[in-house]
């Protein structure tokens, strides 16, 4: 086992070799450069000057050069300032991950919480009346772009209705609240861009849920079960259950990822301050050195993923243990 | 008694307290004044900052940390007298130190400060005691004035510091009227209000500058009240602030913005050379149709490179009325007609067709590329449109001079010294004179109206400019825009002036019994 | 039956949208690009359908439209998508060895690269044109086809028929095209097909941010963001082009889960 985990992991120096220079000539072909985006039309700003702010940034060099010193402070695990205030990139990054962790968990929570339990009972009879209507919702929900939901749950619950606040993360006065109306209130700001993020994702996967748990209740050995006499909750919960709950907790690993990754319009809409709007403006404003580290860490993060994935896969199934080992 | 009342009655009694939430699409970059180069910053470091001097409400120069300045020897001398008494929010004084360090930091090579420029022009700067300083320039410079305001920087905090460095940029620490409270990457700034300001306390103990990227939100948020005030569209003027919750709860303003919006041709495509073609496409083109469909009638039109409200706009300059048929005329006489008959003008041969470029994400500039399309179409001329992310429409098409025609606008300085964008001298990559104009006259005019320090005399100078811009065409001027906002109604002693209504922000102040915040301190 | 009930409505849907995008021109009351400044947010009515937007332009006649550019989008970009992953899937899944790890491995690096951090740089590239969408939307979207392709011709090329045919002497290519390929499209076509509704969906996320398909062309991703700024006065234009994205992802939903029980 530790040997396949070593192999997986010399694995992944290779691919990130790979993966920062596609994205390093990738962002370098898109023409722009960060000295240009505010400044480039304001007439108090001097040809001369423009030019010396490309020098003071490194901006002038060739490629080849800007890659390998880019390389070479990647190797000490330094990713530089940031091309548009000059802040160490890694900062900038920490800052968005308490933000876009919270709700990201909150809504994984959500996910697993309510798409298992509703694939599980639609399951348990198909087609029939509860599947048929959690199957309409789901496709439903599936569906819909997600920002357009929000623009309309959001005229409905926070303008017509007045229940939910519209954007942001806490009220104003926040820093005045005792802990428990902390807790309220972050949870009520939370309400409505949980909801939202998690929406697709749960239709998927109580789907997902739905078929892993039909397919697991043909097994033989479940008729096996039922024939020793062991009680039907018995069966279903301890016996098949387990063996549907395998591919869900591969998508689990898989989901590590994402835990840290953001979507961009769904935090427009909401004015979360997270890691999806950060990469998105690094991008358009050509942002080099943060652009370059959130695609490393990124990747870092994918791969690990589905190394987690592979190996908790093999840890609850141990034929495929077996199989690696050999 | 009776006396106190009388003097007392023009400025009764006004309640301290409360905040002013206002929202904007992007997060501050920076608040180390001299390297912010994005208008969230300037807005929330102008708060924090002063510089020498400042444009009050009528748009004049006035004093701000200069108690007054002399211009001497036919402008090759300017001398700065300092207020006294004036301390950082760290309670250390502001001398003439503080203005000759951000004098060596604004040229010091080392420093990414984009203003650099005006800076240059000082041949030597000297302290003549600590509220005195004497600036010796290289030759006489209209501007440098106005380039004095200039945000100016503590020197006992930074003097060892790297400029550049986050820290102080994350941290200011400056002479203004509100302080840094916390700022919150992409979500808030706050700030409150420094009761020692050299002026006076501001009344709103809080500003508060919240971060929402989304135009949808900001609005539904001006809906629940959780914002005080914001830009609006004109649609949103218009038709979204109408009922009775906006007239209850808010305040509506409509003033002439500092920006206008124009076409401009690249000069050195064979087609825009001749002075017919440009007027032609000129007369072709309804403004006020424009105006009233993409601005909903909140705008005018523009007639040259000065705004209206600004002394160098010259009113006698009126715009061109629509006249479809002159414009015909028009290129007939430049040798354009549809010989071949399919329904477009052509000469030797070729089409009349051309392509605008707009930047993405301004949807009354990409209107109004449809909107003149359509209208040269009427008389002949085939418009495509493309519209181009920012960056690259720089990089791609402005710098490299790759267009035929761009939509865009120009938000200007309140001087009127247009030198870098029509001199003929400034036609490099990434200069401004990109449509490539080039016109003798207008360049001695240019040349000097930035050493001419007499008002009257000046004046004549720019109004001359506005007439032969016009009267050239380089650009097809389209519109001023109408600067529409909307506030609470609960903020008193709001009066908008030619120069918008945050002038006077130190004396906005709300009742006590309509505050709506907590007060601080 | 139920199943074969979703298929026949999905292939409904998608084919009602299928004419009304070949046949725009004639069904389309309006010019879908005429700005009618005398008509600016007309409520729904008998003259205009779905009312009519900022610039008085007639949503109905905008929604037709943009179904042809939507449509296309989602069928253009999953073509090329399904093209280059059974292309690569095949040729890694029937030669092996270092061919296969390569193509493996580009699927791996792919894959770590956030979609939309690709097609945000590439748009920034290439200019936000209808047919660069489709290329970069395809371009990014190939990799799922790909490692499914290539498992189903692992597992099938052991097979009988496939070993008779290589003993018959027929060329690698052949039995790729003839063989491998016919019997492992299942699952590829399931996929392609969910996949027009992710194509669509994407485009509106690119619209979104100023990078889809640019006015005044209309798509129903453009059309939907422009009605962001009318939000609270004209519901119209807001529901009708979010109802016509979700009705037509429905209907490919419906026709790729239908197909999906018939087969398995």
């Amino acid at each position: 086992m530790s040997y396949y985990i070593i192999k997986r992991l010399l694995g992944i120096i290779p691919l990130l070799l790979g993966i920062t220079i596609i994205s390093f000539v990738i962002i370098h072909l898109a023409p722009g450069k960060p000295t240009q985006l505010e400044m480039s039309m304001n007439p108090k700003v001097s040809y001369e000057a423009r030019l010396r702010l490309e020098k003071l940034y490194g901006l002038d060099q060739p490629l080849y050069l800007q890659y390998t010193n880019w390389l070479k402070r990647f190797a000490r695990l330094d990713f530089g300032p940031s091309l548009t205030d000059n802040r160490p990139v890694l900062d900038k990054i920490l800052e968005r991950i308490p933000v876009t962790l919270t709700i990201n968990i909150s809504s994984m929570l959500l996910i697993f919480l309510v798409a298992i339990p509703l694939g599980i009972r639609s399951a348990l009879n198909p087609e029939g009346a509860f599947d048929k209507i959690t199957t309409f919702f789901v496709f439903l929900f599936f569906a819909a772009p997600t920002f357009w939901l929000a623009l309309l749950l959001m005229n409905l619950f926070c303008i017509t209705l007045g229940w939910l606040p519209v954007s942001g993360l806490t009220s104003l006065d926040f820093e005045y609240f005792g802990p428990v109306r902390k807790a309220v209130d972050l949870a009520w700001h939370l309400t409505l861009p949980v909801f939202v993020s998690s929406i697709g994702s749960l239709a998927g996967i109580s789907r997902y849920m739905r078929s892993s748990m039909i397919e697991a209740l043909k097994q033989p050995f479940i008729y096996t079960a039922r024939a020793k006499g062991l009680p039907r909750n018995t069966v279903i919960y301890k016996h098949a259950l387990r063996n549907a709950i395998l591919p869900i907790a591969t998508i689990l690993g898989l989901s590590i990822p994402a835990l840290l990754g953001g979507s961009v319009i769904f935090e427009s809409i909401f004015a979360i301050p997270g890691i999806g709007r950060l990469f998105y403006e690094a991008v358009m404003t050509r942002d080099f050195n943060l652009i370059m580290a959130e695609v490393v860490l990124g990747a870092i993060l994918t791969m690990l993923g589905n190394l987690i994935a592979d190996i908790s896969y093999a840890y609850i199934d141990p034929r495929i243990r077996y199989r690696n080992e050999k | 008694m009776v006396v106190f009342f009388v003097f007392s009655g023009a400025v009764y009694a006004r309640d301290y307290g409360d905040a002013i939430v206002s929202a904007s699409i992007a997060d501050a970059r920076t608040l180390m004044p001299i390297l912010a180069s994005d208008s969230a910053s300037s807005q929330v470091s102008g708060m924090i900052f002063n510089g020498l001097v400042k444009y009050n409400k009528d748009i004049h120069l006035v004093g701000d940390l200069a108690e007054s300045w002399e211009v001497k020897e036919n402008g090759l001398v300017i001398i700065f007298h300092l207020k006294k008494g004036v301390r950082w929010q760290d309670g250390h004084p502001f001398t003439g130190r503080d203005v000759e360090f951000t004098y060596r930091k604004m040229i010091d090579p080392q420093v990414r400060t984009p203003y650099s420029g005006d800076f240059e022009r000082v041949k030597s700067l000297e302290l003549l005691d600590d509220y005195t300083i004497k600036l010796t320039y290289k030759e006489p410079f209209v501007p440098a004035l106005s380039s004095w305001g200039m945000s100016i920087i503590p020197e006992h905090l930074l003097k060892d510091k790297d400029i550049n460095d986050s820290e102080f940029s994350r941290h200011p620490v400056g002479t203004g009227p509100y302080k840094l409270k916390s700022w919150s990457t992409q979500d808030k700034i706050e700030l409150v209000s420094n009761h020692d300001y050299f002026e006076k306390r501001p009344y709103l103990d809080r500003y508060i500058y919240r971060v929402i990227p989304d135009e949808a939100t900001i609005f539904l948020e001006l809906q629940t009240r959780n914002i005080d005030s914001a830009g609006l569209t004109p649609l949103q003027y218009s038709r979204q602030t109408d009922g009775v919750f906006f007239k209850k709860n808010f305040r509506k303003f409509l003033l002439p913005s500092f920006t206008y919006v124009y076409m401009g041709y690249n000069l050195s495509d064979p087609k825009f050379k001749d002075l017919r073609v440009r007027q032609a496409l000129n007369y072709a083109v309804d403004k006020e149709e424009i105006i009233k469909i993409v601005l909903l009638g909140y705008g005018t039109v523009s007639n040259g490179p000065f705004v209206p409200q600004l002394w160098a706009h010259n009113p006698k300059v009126k715009p061109c009325e629509y006249d479809p048929e002159l414009a015909k005329e028009l290129l007939r006489q430049a040798g354009w007609t549809d010989s071949n008959r399919d329904g477009w003008l052509d000469k030797e041969k070729r089409k009349f067709e051309f392509t605008i470029i707009t930047n993405q994400g301004n949807q009354e500039r990409i209107k109004t590329a449809q909107i003149i399309q359509r209208r040269l179409k009427d008389i002949g001329i085939k418009v495509n449109i493309k519209v181009v992310e920012w960056s690259v429409f720089i990089a791609e098409f402005i710098d490299k001079r790759n267009f035929e025609a761009i939509i865009m606008g120009w938000s200007l300085p309140l001087d009127p010294d247009n030198f870098d964008i029509w001199h003929s001298s400034k036609t490099r990559p990434g200069e401004f004179n990109f449509v490539g104009f080039q016109n003798k006259e207008l360049d001695s005019l240019l040349e000097e109206g930035r050493r001419e320090f007499n008002q009257e005399k000046r004046k004549s100078i720019y109004w001359r400019i506005n007439q032969i811009l016009y009267a050239e065409q380089p650009y097809m001027f389209l519109y001023v825009p109408d600067s529409l906002s909307i506030l609470s109604s609960r903020f008193e002693g709001v009066k908008p002036e030619p120069i918008g209504i945050g002038y006077n922000f130190i004396d906005w102040w709300v009742p006590k019994d309509k505050q709506k915040y907590r007060a601080v301190q | 039956m139920k199943n074969n009930k979703l298929l026949t409505i999905g292939i409904i849907i998608i084919s009602a949208f299928a004419l009304i995008a070949l046949f725009a021109g004639l069904i389309s009351p309006y010019d879908p690009s005429f700005i009618d400044q005398d008509n600016l947010l007309m409520k729904p009515s008998a003259k205009h359908w779905m009312g009519t937007d900022n610039l008085g332009r007639d949503i109905l006649s905008r929604i037709i439209y943009g179904a042809r550019i939507s449509l296309s989008i989602g069928l253009i970009a999953v073509g090329i998508a399904t093209l280059i992953g059974v292309l690569l899937g095949s040729i890694a899944g029937y030669y092996g060895g270092i061919i296969d790890g390569l193509i493996m491995r580009l699927v791996d690096i792919m894959l770590c690269f956030p979609t939309f951090f690709l097609i945000l740089a590439v748009v920034a590239i290439l200019e936000p044109s209808i047919y660069n969408i489709m290329i970069i939307i395809g371009l990014t979207g190939w990799m799922g086809t790909a490692r499914l392709i290539r498992a189903e011709i692992l597992s099938l090329k052991e097979r009988e028929f496939i070993q008779a045919s290589r003993a018959t002497g027929a060329s690698s290519g052949r039995i790729i095209l003839t063989h491998l390929v016919p019997n492992a499209i299942g699952p590829v076509v399931i996929n392609a097909i969910l996949g027009v509704a992710g194509a669509i969906l994407l485009e509106s996320s690119l619209s979104f941010l100023g990078l889809g398909v640019q006015p005044p062309t209309p798509s129903w991703g453009n059309i939907l963001i422009e009605s962001k700024s009318t939000l609270g006065v004209a519901w119209w234009i807001t529901v009708f082009p979010g109802l016509a994205i979700l009705i037509t992802i429905l209907g490919f939903n419906f026709i790729g889960e239908g197909i999906k029980k018939r087969i398995g």
